[in-house]
């Protein structure tokens, strides 16, 4: 507490007494969540080194090799440990691009909902007036079309427009887009939320009586106090975006097959179900839920450490 | 016997980075009808004593050691029923803040009914008119309206008064009042505080009034405690204290008030700031911002830095200090010379 | 009450000529509503089954006029909601005037663009109340410190605003050893400290007080408060010294405004006003701080409480409580009107010697 007692603390130091990683030690929740999240993204990261082999790759493909079961079921090749789909893609490869493409979505998703919404938030919650009004209400409108809708519409008119082939080849960066513009109300409401309790703490005036200009004041003196509840409402993002994707594709709104998302993995699956083939859409599908599951947990405790007046459950 | 007694109390807070020990051995007692005063900075440990009292400390926070005795019983070791008894029916509290203790849904006549039952046999009919009477006393027009009207229509002063009301509202034996008047205006702080002062003489009940402000208690109070740090440093009746006081610390706080120095000229400050309770300095807690750990040859007491003082007399007061035991002990000796030489 | 009649009847309102020479800071006829009743949707109401635009207002200030003269420390003192925050924050372009005028130095500064204002921001500070949230919690002291230099001298090199700052808190009695910290690392009163730094950084005049000591304990504020004395005698500094502590004022205005429900009721010299407070709402507010001396509070007690400035009464504002008031108070708003000894009282009674 007081400064003159004792030495600077290095940033390690800051850390190591830091509420949040004592809150940590004491989650076995959030810690296994934590691992589990570490370790998709890793095996998604390097799949290109990882998976035997290149699911993009149709010279690597055999027709009939198709269909195989995983390892534990008689009848399985072991080349193919998680077994093969119906076109003789390997399995484990297919989901560790996937899990790829899943979380490339999620993160860009979020990444231009956090850039909309915060950018937004603040101006509508710094400047009020007018400009809040217009920003918000924008932020209703945008909130009763839901996700599903705007890529409808989206996709319908890129697919109308360009062709299916474009649509295929741009996939990932429309559904990023897509899902970014669905979704930053979440984020400029509550960024709004607390930039409106920090704009009246006093040193947001002592910034307005240097002379500062609007742009720092927002950027610089408001926006890092407000970093606490946009890193909660990321976690819960994310697990949706990467949710929405996996709808989107499920529909076949989303990824293309040759160039397929969990999400899609899981839809080309699942017409084989019925033959017995199940592993090609339920493993696919197990790694999704593990994956939304950690992204949860994780942003469930984050929630609780950053919000310590909130009482659990 | 005293109405109210705490010995050796000791209250700590276990936090992630450690215990803190919020109170240390503190002593006092309250006779019946007694005002007495507790002052002490932020982070002296004041709210803490007074919270203690009625085992109010709430978690991570416990009662580490020592025993309140109120009556003849033991507070601290007695059950929470038991303890519900006493709360509010013989010792009330008035808080800083009026919306602690009201209810902002209900109306200020049900707030006051539901006490009044809660704690004797009688009808409705009865309660409201002690509800009446209680509001009378604390001096607010046209009481019978309200008792209908919720907290946020009453302002601040008249918030208090009904705060004052409810306190007196079982005939209470002791109030404990923990900064009532911090957040009121200057008039209405003298008002609430006169008023206070009034009923309690009316009444014979006693108060322990818990305030950072020596005007307050010196105009209220009979006795007052000095806490610095966790620990009670000096206690004694106010008058003197005010006026003679005894502790280094005390004698800083007196001389740093605006009004001990002559307009524009600086003022008597005593430098540091307290120290927080995780990270006391060994020995008389003071020592570090104490102008007087030197003795009378220049060099510093080695006590002061490692020992922590004991509770000395001096006069009708206790101070724990050093240096003041040292004065004493030297008056003392150069009395028995004085015997020895002449007799 | 109008401007206009005010300047007819009031001739002792001094023009901005007399008295620019020696007053740094104007205050004219400063008048400030806040309003209650939101945005235009809000503001409609069914009436007698006509739609009726409704709108309430709180009327914090209601024509105040202030000198502050240079090199002097000029208090004001009222208790909450009478308006003296709100006149600080006008004076430092944190809101704006509803009517009124601001100058300094006999420039008018209520209605500058914020690039005109930057060279005003450099002369005029502002110090705040709370120390727990005047400070940016995610920037260093250094870095704050930095900022208002690098803003207002970006022709500076490193060294020479690194050199400033250690300069600044040493002045402030803060070692620069700490700037790596954070504010919340430190206690109030270095916190406090550290504000003042900031304020002093960029060298100003004119520094504009809010009630800085009022969240600190009792022996952090002497320390303080010794700092704010020694910061004007080694820089010359003017202050406007917002409060609501009496026994402060006493100890460090030069001159005294009291304010009652956003009107000035009585201006005079610290001293004078100490001896002899002549308006019935100074003699209350004086009589209500506690002294160590006496051990009976003897307070002036006021009938009732502030009315809210929603609904101001008519004439003098103080009527519903004053001992004194007859029919006159009750429809006439009193004017400040200089007394012999150069206090200036707004209210019937002194002025026709009732009291």
């Amino acid at each position: 507490m007081n400064a003159s007692s004792s030495a600077l603390p290095s940033r390690w130091e800051r850390l190591r007494d830091s509420y949040l990683l004592y809150s940590f030690k004491r989650d076995i929740v959030a810690q296994i969540s934590l691992v589990v999240f570490i370790g998709l993204v890793a095996v998604a990261v390097l799949a290109p080194w990882l998976s035997p082999m290149n699911p993009y790759d149709l010279a690597q493909i055999d027709i009939l090799s198709s269909e195989l079961p995983p390892f534990w079921i008689d009848g399985s090749d072991a080349q193919y440990l998680l077994g093969t789909d119906a076109q003789g893609r390997d399995m484990l490869s297919t989901i560790l691009y996937g899990a790829r493409v899943s979380l490339m979505i999620g993160f860009g998703a979020v990444a231009l909902q956090a850039l909309i919404g915060v950018c937004f938030g603040l101006l509508a919650g710094y400047l009020g007036g007018r400009i809040d009004a217009f920003l918000m209400r924008l932020a209703d409108i945008q909130l009763s079309f839901s996700t599903l809708m705007v890529a409808i519409i989206v996709g319908a008119l890129v697919k109308a427009i360009f062709g299916g082939e474009t649509f295929s080849a741009y996939a990932v960066p429309l559904l990023i887009l897509i899902i970014g513009l669905a979704e930053w109300p979440q984020y400029a409401r509550t960024v709004r939320a607390s930039v409106l309790a920090e704009k009246n703490k006093e040193y947001v005036d002592a910034a307005r009586v240097m002379g500062l200009r609007s742009k720092r004041i927002m950027f610089r003196h408001i926006l890092p106090n407000t970093l606490s509840p946009i890193f909660v409402i990321s976690t819960v993002q994310i697990a949706n975006a990467i949710i929405s994707e996996a709808a989107l594709s499920f529909l076949g709104l989303g990824m293309p097959e040759t160039h397929p998302s969990l999400g899609s993995l899981i839809k080309a699956g699942f017409d084989y179900i019925q033959s017995g083939s199940w592993w090609i859409t339920l493993i696919p599908g197990a790694v999704l839920i593990v994956l939304v599951l950690s992204i949860n947990l994780l942003g469930d405790w984050l929630r609780d450490v950053m919000n310590p007046r909130l009482y659990k459950g | 016997m005293a109405l109210l007694e705490v010995n050796h109390l000791d209250v700590r807070f276990a936090l992630r980075l450690g215990e803190v020990h919020a109170l240390r051995d503190v002593n006092f007692t309250l006779e019946r009808g007694e005002r007495l005063g507790i002052v002490g900075e932020s982070g002296a440990g004041k709210s803490v004593a007074a919270f203690s009292l009625l085992n109010l400390i709430a978690k991570p926070g416990f009662i580490a050691g020592g025993e309140v005795r109120f009556d003849g019983q033991q507070l601290n070791s007695m059950s929470e029923r038991a303890l519900r008894k006493v709360r509010g029916n013989r010792i009330s509290m008035i808080f800083q803040d009026p919306m602690m203790t009201l209810n902002p849904v209900l109306s200020i006549g049900e707030q006051m009914l539901e006490c009044l039952k809660a704690h004797r046999r009688i009808s409705s009919k009865e309660a409201r008119a002690i509800a009446l009477d209680k509001l009378y006393q604390v001096q607010i027009p046209s009481p019978e309206t309200r008792l209908d009207q919720y907290p946020h229509e009453l302002s601040g002063g008249m918030r208090q008064r009904i705060i004052i009301a409810i306190a007196l509202l079982l005939d209470p034996d002791i109030i404990i009042a923990d900064e009532p008047t911090t957040a009121l205006d200057v008039t209405i702080q003298a008002e609430i505080m006169a008023l206070l002062l009034e009923l309690c003489e009316k009444h014979n009940v006693g108060l322990i009034l818990i305030t950072h402000d020596l005007g307050v208690v010196s105009q209220v109070t009979q006795r007052m405690l000095v806490m610095y740090a966790g620990r009670v440093i000096e206690q004694g009746p106010t008058r003197e204290i005010i006026n003679d006081p005894q502790h280094p610390y005390t004698q800083g706080l007196i001389n740093a008030l605006p009004q001990m120095a002559t307009p524009g000229e600086k003022l008597n400050q005593i430098r540091g700031s307290m120290p927080s309770l995780s990270n006391l300095p060994s020995g008389c807690a003071f020592h570090p911002r104490c102008d007087f750990i030197n003795r009378a040859d220049g060099q510093p007491r080695p006590a002061c830095t490692q020992q922590v003082p004991g509770f000395v007399e001096s006069g009708n007061c206790q101070v724990a200090c050093h240096m003041v035991a040292e004065l004493i002990d030297k008056e003392a000796t150069d009395e028995a010379r004085l015997k020895e030489t002449n007799p | 009450m109008n401007a206009q009649a005010e300047a007819m009847t009031d001739n002792r309102i001094p023009t901005q000529n007399e008295e620019s020479a020696e007053s740094l800071l104007q205050i004219r006829g400063l008048k400030k509503r806040f309003s209650l009743s939101g945005d235009f949707l809000d503001q409609l109401r069914f009436k007698g089954g006509k739609l009726v635009r409704h709108q309430e207002y709180v009327h914090a200030i209601n024509g105040v006029n202030l000198d502050i003269h240079r090199g002097e420390a000029l208090c004001v003192v009222g208790e909450s909601g009478c308006g003296k925050s709100t006149v600080a924050r006008i004076v430092m372009g944190l809101i704006s005037p509803t009517e009124g005028e601001i100058s300094y130095n006999g420039e008018r500064i209520d209605n500058l663009n914020s690039r005109a204002l930057l060279a005003y921001r450099k002369r005029m500070q502002m110090i705040f109340q709370n120390p727990y949230a005047s400070l940016n919690p995610r920037m260093t002291i250094q870095q704050t410190l930095e900022e208002p230099l690098r803003l207002h001298h970006p022709d500076w090199d490193r060294q020479k605003v690194v050199t400033k700052v250690e300069e600044v808190m040493h002045s402030v009695g803060i070692d620069p050893d700490w700037g790596k910290r954070f504010g919340h690392e430190f206690s109030g009163g270095q916190r406090q400290r550290i504000a003042i730094a900031r304020a002093l950084a960029v060298d100003p005049e004119f520094i504009v007080a809010d009630e800085p000591i009022s969240a600190l304990d009792v022996s952090i504020q002497a320390q303080v408060l010794n700092l704010l004395m020694e910061a004007q005698h080694e820089r010359n500094l003017t202050y406007l010294f917002i409060t609501h502590d009496l026994a402060v004022v006493e100890h460090f205005g030069t001159r005294v405004a009291v304010m009652y429900l956003g009107t000035v009721c009585e201006i005079a010299n610290t001293a004078t006003l100490f001896a002899k407070p002549r308006h019935p709402y100074t003699q209350a507010l004086m009589s209500a701080i506690p002294r160590l001396e006496d051990d009976r509070p003897q307070h002036v007690r006021l009938e009732g409480e502030v009315p809210t400035p929603v609904n101001l009464p008519s004439g003098c504002v103080f009527h519903g409580r004053c001992p004194y008031a007859n029919a006159r108070c009750r429809e006439e708003i009193p004017l400040l009107q200089t007394q012999d000894d150069g206090t200036r009282v707004a209210c019937h009674a002194v002025e026709e010697g009732r009291l």
